[in-house]
């Protein structure tokens, strides 16, 4: 489904990604694990085509086709997810008519009609569901005033009213209680198919004890210096993070 | 001839056909001398550095329209908040249009200032209260020398309006080019309550030009919303002067909506006359072409332990021109004033302006006065946010810009009003905003 091949990025001059390869087929979740500043977001950004970062080579294929250039919201359309470490505050557009938004404007672009307000508050009210959400927090603004907990939860309701072939789940577990990330884990896991696909980026092993990786990989410096099963994302939670940095420069 | 003279010499025929009062002829008399003395103001003035009228004024505007009531309901229905039920008092090129409006007398008088003006049962009200929240400054005074009809609103105390009152101007297309002055007084006595809609609607492609004057008068307690539709079409320019004067814990809102029109400048005056009074003051600005709108806001704090808040939010595009310019001014007298004001821009087009200029002068030492002014593009952050979730560039840009806008819609107390206001917005900004929940 995904591709990667020795893929560098710079952000502002600045050499973040320096030869990335992985490979995520459907079915499967991966875990990109690494100290803070190894480029996990860099990359997370990057597959879902933001401006600011500039591809210098190597390319990202997504079912066999060159990302290249294409927005983000092309990418959106392809069906590529990015659940955001830091979720943006839109004060002045409700839960609601942000979704319905988002929902036909990704409709359109697969020259669908818009979806009858009906069928799109029974989706609505499906998803927040299985996301624990409560009714009054749909006609709140977008991340507006809400939790840490609250804004990674909308970003996973989100998820499941799109759908996605591939979801990138960036720091999803930072600034939630066990509560919160239990519920947030949940709804992952029950949109999981064998068609789909998950990459989870995270500092801690935490997540993964709710969300059970196929591989895992460590990042650093900008490349993936270790990959492995989940019992490397173990070995990482007891002996940290110096001991790869030491391989690396060995 | 030029307006100014124009209409000085039209006093005389205007006095003789309306009534005698003499109090009100004094204070007319009065008013047009203080026109003539300051004529219109010009760019020189400081409050008007930003706005010329010259191009408004240079129109041969007929300043006595004829009576022609022949508007029908259905071709002006859309001009109403008309889902809800509200009192309306409702002109016709400044005449009282009776089979449009519905009026009461019924606990509040919902009616007209003509027969206020005229009527002994009313005297003890305007002569309390006419013209003396308005200053003696040209436009008003010029208002004040021609005051003969409007909406006259009077809440006796503890008395809660049963319904919003909503206030209505249409010019037809039966003059050249029209001017017309509309003038109203609300009051509201001790805790009381009243909701007010008002809004000027061109029906005609001729210039028209609107000089309204309202003083509004909120005794202990009262609580007065009034929300301002400026949705006119291009040719119709509108200079409001409304003058608030506050009582002890009183609270007092006014939201002004300026889509519509060629220019529109807003003179907007509160007056603190007592301790803990809040007063509030919101704009939303959606501009194009060559429109150009004018906020000029004025809060005198003169006693301890007021508040005050202040939050416009323009979006301005092509050539379009905004100024705000809001003065606060804190009296040695007013201690712990909360005295709050941010304006907010985004301009759209290389050639669009907005002229932005906070006046504070704080003479009380302990007082928590803050202004902010931003001036900018859309965040790009939020832009990402929008398109990673499938959200085209363009209307990501559409939706911010209404969220933007409509943030300042939080505090309108009429439901059905506040989807008005948001579908003009959406309308305005190109986004197709469904339902609300």
């Amino acid at each position: 489904m995904l591709k990667i091949k020795n893929l560098h990025a710079k952000v502002e001059g600045l050499k973040i990604l320096k030869g990335i390869d992985l490979e995520i087929n459907p079915g499967e979740v991966h875990a990109i694990m690494g100290p803070n500043g190894s480029g996990k977001s860099t990359l997370s950004s990057v597959i879902a085509g933001k401006e600011e970062y500039e591809v210098t080579r190597g390319e990202i294929l997504f079912e066999g086709e060159d990302l290249g250039e294409d927005a983000p919201e092309e990418r959106a359309h392809k069906g590529i997810f990015l659940s955001f470490q830091y979720p943006v505050e839109i004060p002045g557009v409700t839960v609601t008519n942000f979704m319905r938004t988002v929902i036909n404007a990704n409709r359109k672009a697969r020259g669908l009609e818009d979806m009858p307000a009906n069928e799109m508050l029974k989706k609505i009210r499906e998803k927040s569901e299985l996301l624990e959400i409560d009714r009054k927090f749909l006609s709140r603004s977008l991340n507006e005033g809400f939790s840490g907990g609250e804004k990674k939860r909308n970003e996973i309701f989100q998820m499941a009213m799109l759908e996605p072939k591939l979801s990138i789940l960036d720091e999803t577990d930072s600034g939630l209680d066990i509560d919160a990330l239990r519920i947030v884990a949940n709804g992952v896991n029950k949109l999981k198919t064998p068609e789909n696909a998950t990459l989870v980026i995270t500092h801690y092993q935490r997540l993964l004890d709710y969300i059970v990786p196929d591989f895992v990989h460590v990042m650093y410096d900008g490349r993936i210096v270790k990959s492995g099963t989940k019992e490397l994302a173990l070995e990482l939670e007891e002996k940290g993070y110096d001991w790869i940095k030491e391989e690396v420069g060995a | 001839m030029e307006l100014k003279d124009k209409l000085l010499s039209s006093f005389l025929a205007f006095e003789e056909n309306v009534n005698m009062n003499s109090e009100i002829h004094e204070i007319r008399s009065r008013a047009i001398k203080d026109f003539e003395a300051a004529g219109f103001p010009t760019r020189k003035q400081e409050a008007w550095k930003y706005t010329s009228l010259n191009k408004v004024l240079n129109h041969d505007y007929t300043v006595f329209p004829k009576k022609e009531d022949t508007i029908e309901y259905r071709d002006v229905e859309k001009y109403f908040i008309d889902d809800i039920d509200t009192y309306k008092i409702v002109f016709i090129d400044g005449i009282y249009s009776s089979h449009l409006s519905s009026t009461t007398h019924e606990k509040i008088d919902a009616c007209l200032m003509s027969s206020a003006m005229n009527s002994s049962k009313y005297k003890p009200v305007i002569d309390n209260y006419f013209n003396k929240v308005a200053p003696q400054e040209s436009l008003t005074s010029l208002n004040t020398a021609f005051s003969h009809e409007g909406a006259y609103i009077n809440i006796p105390k503890n008395t809660m309006a049963d319904k919003p009152i909503q206030i209505i101007n249409f010019s037809t297309g039966n003059e050249s080019a029209l001017m017309v002055q509309p003038r109203n007084l609300v009051v509201v006595g001790e805790n009381s309550h009243v909701q007010i809609i008002e809004r000027h609607q061109s029906l005609t492609d001729h210039p028209v030009l609107t000089n309204s004057v309202t003083e509004i008068f909120a005794d202990k307690r009262a609580i007065v919303d009034y929300y301002k539709i400026q949705n006119d079409n291009h040719q119709a320019s509108l200079i409001d002067n409304t003058f608030i004067e506050q009582q002890r814990e009183s609270v007092c809102s006014v939201h002004t909506f300026s889509f519509g029109g060629n220019l529109t400048r807003n003179n907007l005056n509160f007056y603190q006359k007592g301790e803990r009074i809040d007063s509030t003051m919101k704009g939303v600005t959606v501009i194009e072409g060559k429109q150009h709108v004018d906020h000029n806001t004025l809060v005198h704090h003169a006693e301890p332990n007021c508040e005050s808040h202040q939050d416009y939010k323009g979006v301005y595009g092509e050539s379009s021109t905004g100024v705000f310019n809001g003065k606060i001014v804190v009296e040695k007298e007013a201690q712990k004033t909360n005295a709050f004001q941010s304006n907010n821009n985004i301009l759209l087009d290389d050639k669009a302006t907005i002229n932005s200029k906070p006046q504070l002068e704080i003479f009380a030492d302990d007082v928590k006065c803050s202004h902010g002014c931003t001036i900018g593009q859309l965040d790009d952050e939020a832009l990402f946010y929008l398109q990673s979730r499938g959200v085209p560039a363009k209307e990501a840009r559409a939706l911010l810009m209404y969220a933007f806008a409509n943030n300042v819609l939080e505090s309108v107390k009429i439901p059905e009003l506040k989807k008005r206001i948001n579908n003009i917005i959406a309308e305005k900004l190109g986004v197709n905003i469904g339902f609300n929940l």
